[in-house]
């Protein structure tokens, strides 16, 4: 057993770090570790900047624009993103329909939409949810009817982060309502959001954000050749993609930067005269968080060890979303903690007032991460895969 | 031993009830919270009308002489409909240092204003830096030949920004944790060298940035003795603190009531979720939370009347570090079980929420109870 990187993957790490440091914008920077709203701009400038060095899709094959390398490769690259503060990846089209289109598409599918994909061409979304269809996804009533060359498609899809920026949408509908299971019957679709019969809802969080929305679909016609995979065997292409994504869903790098501010806050607040930091009771709290960081940490990179060795992950890598959430949720509220009795202070009712709008930010934010443990599966749904898959309950 | 309430304090819970039932709708919320004062005056009219405004405040001073347990049923009622206008403020700690130190003649000034629904105030302590600790001020007061000068900062007040007097503390003599020389004002709106600078806060109330400079106040407005208020200061504040208790039982009461209804409605996989084991016991540690917070709140409201300082001190902290771990359990419980629609502004479930999460940091967060606990032996 070695738990040490090997010496290329330090300097690899190395390389990543010094371009990070040299090309990732400030403004950009500083917008993230300040927890401050990033616009569509914002998220497409640095998909281009990592697109224009060809590392916006490390998991893609080399053909179509992929990186070659190792799993742990792609492990130091996300980790030192993370690390760095730059802003955070659009998944929806990088590391959802793309792997979609590699598996299941045609020739033509892929040829349309990769390179699009890639150089941030076109922002995608994605259409899953619906009001009676959340843990229990299979039940969806989206419908699509056949009509000659094209689907008619209508229904709502809800909690649609960012389709108010979106180009495409791809979306499980019903083609078939008809099948013994509810997973039958099921077809992937890629949906231009320009279609008419179109409607975007904002969805306004608790926090105040505007990130997901409400689709509605009014009979809108989406051509066959839009259909991935095979018509009524969507749910394949469904689970293809569930297992496909559980691996990259600890963002550890993520939270060791967002550690490392919390201590620097708590350092500066003082409490009874001395830094919050050095207040047993707090650092107590904080230490805890931090060890189950490093176990997060380890277990992800055991994970990753077995994909090295060609084994598929097991059901358990559904842990590292839950302890991975779990912990983003517990820094954000030690950051609530160290607000104190700035805590509550939102907005000022003078716009043109200026206030500390970082300390303003600590509660908002600890809001708005309470959807970490719902969305993507919630961690409810996890335990019952863990339970059933892993533990064979 | 006695929890019932009285056939008065039965009426009072009712009456106000259905007041907040026909007009304190989720939807007139709402709106009360977007217009510019961010409370309302008719609601704030009709609180006097029925007496709440006056409720535990002496008959001579236009009140009702009701007990903390009076004014506990009040706030439960608030903390369920999600009140956002400045009771607890005023009722529950501006006033309270009027009538519990005031002269006759202050409050002869103010008690009745306050019942009429005329008068409203706020307590003007936190700075930035201090925390939790009600000694630590640096706000000064320096006497002169007509009165005092204040000079200072005071962070985030309860509705400091629609307060028509503040009630201050600041210091006549010592260092700045001095728990000596700690001395409080009365200060209306509208002196000279007072400055505010109001915010929205997460749950929707106000709260405001005091500055003080040079502001010059009359002799008369000192209230209590000079360089010895950190007593009077704590008593109030511990007041407030078990009232808020109170406001947090309602809240969870709430919040748990619109989970278990969420639990049995919400259908997926075929079934109502609630039909779900592990989430049933979810259900019923929320419950248990409530069950708890429920008594803790009953047993602060009692002693904020009955006990001396140090068993005061021990029960409120007490009270508060149960309450605020209820809060945070059930608030983010209630939440989660909610799935989607827990995040969402629409829902009166995030309202609850973000309510029950500054409750539990307000007047002190846990740690800073677990060591006032320790403290008071």
């Amino acid at each position: 057993m070695d738990l040490n990187y090997s010496p290329e993957e330090e300097a690899f790490r190395d390389e990543v770090r010094v371009w990070l440091r040299d090309n990732l914008p400030a403004d950009l920077r500083d917008k993230v570790i300040n927890y401050q709203e990033l616009g569509k701009e914002d998220l497409l400038r640095w998909h281009r900047i990592l697109a224009k060095k060809g590392w916006i899709a490390p998991d893609w094959p080399v053909e179509w624009g992929g990186t070659d390398w190792t799993v742990v490769q792609r492990y130091i690259f996300e980790e030192e993103c993370g690390a760095a503060g730059c802003p955070p990846l659009v998944a929806f089209g990088l590391r959802m329909v793309a792997p979609v289109l590699l598996r299941f598409g045609t020739p033509e599918q892929k040829q349309r939409f990769l390179p699009r994909i890639y150089h941030g061409e076109d922002f995608w979304c994605q259409g899953y949810s619906e009001p009676g269809a959340g843990s229990d996804l299979a039940s969806l009533q989206t419908r699509a009817v056949r009509d000659g060359d094209y689907y008619v498609v209508s229904g709502q899809k809800i909690w649609t982060t960012m389709a108010h920026y979106a180009d495409w949408i791809f979306c499980l509908v019903r083609t078939d309502p008809n099948r013994p299971k509810r997973q039958q019957g099921i077809s992937f679709l890629l949906i231009d959001m320009r279609s008419p019969g179109i409607t975007v809802q904002p969805i306004i969080l608790m926090d105040g954000s505007h990130e997901v929305n409400s689709v509605f679909f009014d009979e809108v016609r989406v051509p066959l050749e839009n259909r991935v995979h095979e018509e009524n065997d969507g749910w394949t292409v469904a689970k293809y993609l569930l297992g496909y994504e559980r691996m990259g869903t600890g963002r550890v790098g993520v939270s060791k930067r967002e550690l490392a501010r919390l201590k620097d806050l708590a350092a500066c607040t003082l409490k009874d005269g001395k830094p919050l930091l050095d207040d047993p009771r707090f650092r107590d709290r904080l230490t805890r968080v931090e060890v189950e960081l490093m176990a997060l940490e380890i277990t992800n990179l055991r994970y990753l060890d077995q994909l090295r060795g060609g084994k598929a992950p097991g059901a358990e890598v559904s842990l590292l979303k839950l302890k991975g959430t779990e912990i983003q949720q517990a820094i954000s509220e030690l950051m609530m903690q160290v607000a104190g009795p700035r805590a509550p202070v939102f907005r000022p009712i003078d716009p043109d007032a200026d206030f500390d709008a970082f300390t303003a930010s600590l509660a908002p934010r600890y809001l708005n991460l309470r959807k970490t443990t719902i969305y993507a599966g919630s961690n409810e749904i996890q335990r019952n895969i863990i339970a059933k898959a892993t533990l064979g309950l | 031993m006695d929890f019932d309430y009285s056939e008065e304090q039965r009426l009072l819970a009712d009456t106000l009830k259905r007041f907040l039932a026909d007009h304190y709708t989720f939807d007139a919320r709402a709106k009360i919270i977007a217009s510019a004062a961010g409370y309302s005056e008719d609601i704030w009219a009709a609180f006097a009308e029925m007496g709440l405004l006056g409720l535990p405040f002496a008959p001579e001073h236009g009140g009702f002489g009701g007990s903390a347990v009076d004014v506990m049923i009040v706030m439960e009622a608030i903390g369920e409909g999600l009140v956002v206008e400045p009771y607890l403020a005023t009722v529950g700690l501006g006033a309270q240092f009027v009538a519990r130190g005031g002269t006759e003649a202050q409050k002869q000034r103010i008690l009745p204003a306050v019942a009429q629904g005329k008068a409203k105030l706020a307590l003007a302590q936190t700075e930035w830096g201090a925390r939790y600790h009600l000694h630590a001020i640096n706000t000064r007061a320096r006497q002169t030949a007509d009165g005092w000068v204040l000079d200072g900062e005071k962070s985030a007040v309860l509705h400091g920004g629609c307060a028509d007097v503040l009630v201050v503390s600041a210091r006549t003599a010592g260092s700045d944790t001095d728990p000596h020389g700690i001395s409080l004002f009365l200060v209306g709106q509208g002196t000279p060298g007072v400055s505010m600078r109001e915010y929205r806060t997460i749950d929707n109330l106000r709260v405001a940035d005091i500055q003080f400079s040079g502001a010059v106040i009359p002799r008369e407005a000192l209230l209590g003795p000079k360089d010895e208020g950190l007593p009077l200061l704590e008593e109030v504040v511990d007041y407030g603190t078990a009232l808020l208790c109170a406001e947090a039982v309602g809240a969870i009461r709430y919040a748990n009531d619109a989970t278990l209804a969420y639990l049995k409605t919400r259908r997926q996989f075929g079934v109502p979720i609630g039909s779900f084991q592990a989430l049933q016991h979810r259900m019923v540690d929320m419950f248990i939370d409530y069950e708890q917070a429920r008594s803790m709140a009953c047993l602060a409201c009692v002693k904020v009347d009955t006990a001396e300082a140090t068993e005061r001190r021990r029960v409120v902290s007490a009270a508060k570090i149960k309450i605020a771990e209820a809060c945070r359990h059930v608030s983010q419980e209630a939440v989660q079980l909610h799935g989607g629609m827990g995040m969402t502004e629409e829902l009166k479930i995030s309202h609850t929420f973000r309510r029950l999460t500054v409750i539990a940091q307000a007047f002190g967060d846990v740690d800073h109870h677990l060591e006032r606990f320790a403290a008071a032996g």
